[in-house]
């Protein structure tokens, strides 16, 4: 009885902390949605998209592959290059969740990591639980599904201009992440400017036009990141729970 | 149409399978300071990385883009929730498109 509670509370708390990611999520969902359907994909495939994929750039890119007739694949490599990075954001998880959470469990919560659930949990005090990554995961899965079904259903509605405006949603959302943070902790402002210089340079120097942006987001992320734990290494737990609250 | 539902999948399957293999590769902890650090940066590194410049064009039009990027820049500088970052933004950019249309 008393465990049960404890993995209620510990769920609930995870659902809170989801909540805002759910809200955030609806916008760039609602504008998938309008994207795929209105690109000619029925309503259901549209959102089965979102619930078996649940991300964000990965998704948008394999669709819009897909609406051009594009090849298997095509597809998955665009897709899986654009998750690589899902790999840095778990391998850092594993090392901050409890030990005794079981294979299955991981295999269970792993489907729930994205940029901003990562974000939340790495931005977490102590271990997280089972019951909190689940509950962490469930709500932005269930806002990210909602916010398709809406786009979905009321693609042909909208004018053009407001589909516009909804473009920038995601990238909103990502820069209230970045922002505070780098505001406090002068490493992290470094290595967000250093990363963001890296892309820069990847994208406009012609000696380098022949990496797919895939690959660019995994080297600018890798070299900026790399860059901030040569110069700025963390030294204890402690220090790091200063420099990123 | 099965093309699409078999596109669909194979998206799912290497989506999933980057976000659990670290956890059937790497069980034991991590010691190194350079390591723990750089995983602690990957995040902060990715994010900005995937919204610059890209969110530039997110929006169709540079003119409406560039004023939605800094309003939110100015509400995340504030420390305005996820969910108000982003409506400030849409908001900005639907009127920059207004006023151009209106031009």
């Amino acid at each position: 009885m008393k465990i049960n509670n404890k993995f209620k509370k510990q769920f609930f708390y995870g659902l809170r902390k989801g909540l805002p990611i759910a809200f955030g999520y609806i916008p760039v969902s609602f504008t998938f949605g309008l994207m795929a359907t209105g690109g000619g994909l029925p309503v259901w495939l549209t959102i089965f998209i979102s619930l078996s994929n649940l991300t964000s750039a990965g998704q948008f890119a394999g669709t819009s592959l897909i609406l051009a007739g594009a090849g298997y694949l095509e597809i998955v490599l665009t897709t899986f290059l654009i998750n690589i990075r899902y790999m840095l954001m778990s391998l850092s998880l594993s090392q901050k969740i409890e030990p005794e959470i079981t294979m299955v469990q991981r295999l269970i919560f792993g489907f729930g990591i994205t940029d901003e659930t990562f974000s939340v949990a790495s931005l977490e005090n102590g271990r997280l639980s089972y019951p909190f990554l689940l509950g962490l995961i469930s709500t932005p899965m269930a806002g990210w599904t909602f916010g398709t079904a809406l786009g979905a259903l009321i693609s042909k509605a909208l004018p053009d201009i407001m589909a516009n405006a909804m473009g920038i949603a995601l990238y909103g959302m990502f820069i209230a992440i970045i922002v505070p943070p780098a505001k406090k902790s002068k490493p992290v402002l470094m290595v967000v400017a250093a990363s963001i210089v890296m892309n820069f340079l990847l994208i406009y120097l012609p000696v380098f036009t022949f990496i797919s942006a895939g690959f660019r987001i995994i080297i600018a992320t890798i070299l900026g990141a790399s860059l901030g734990a040569f110069l700025f290494p963390v030294q204890d737990e402690k220090e790091t729970k200063e420099e990123f609250q | 149409m099965t093309k699409a539902i078999i596109a669909v999948l194979l998206m799912a399957l290497v989506t999933y399978l980057p976000r659990v293999l670290p956890f059937i590769l790497f069980r034991r902890e991590i010691k190194s300071p350079y390591i723990k650090s750089f995983l602690k940066y990957v995040p902060f590194s990715v994010l900005g990385v995937l919204t610059f410049p890209d969110i530039f064009t997110s929006t169709g039009d540079y003119r409406t883009a560039i004023p939605g990027t800094l309003v939110a820049l100015l509400l995340a500088y504030k420390e305005k929730s996820l969910v108000v970052v982003a409506i400030g933004a849409i908001i900005t950019v639907f009127l920059s498109g207004l006023f151009l249309t209106a031009l």
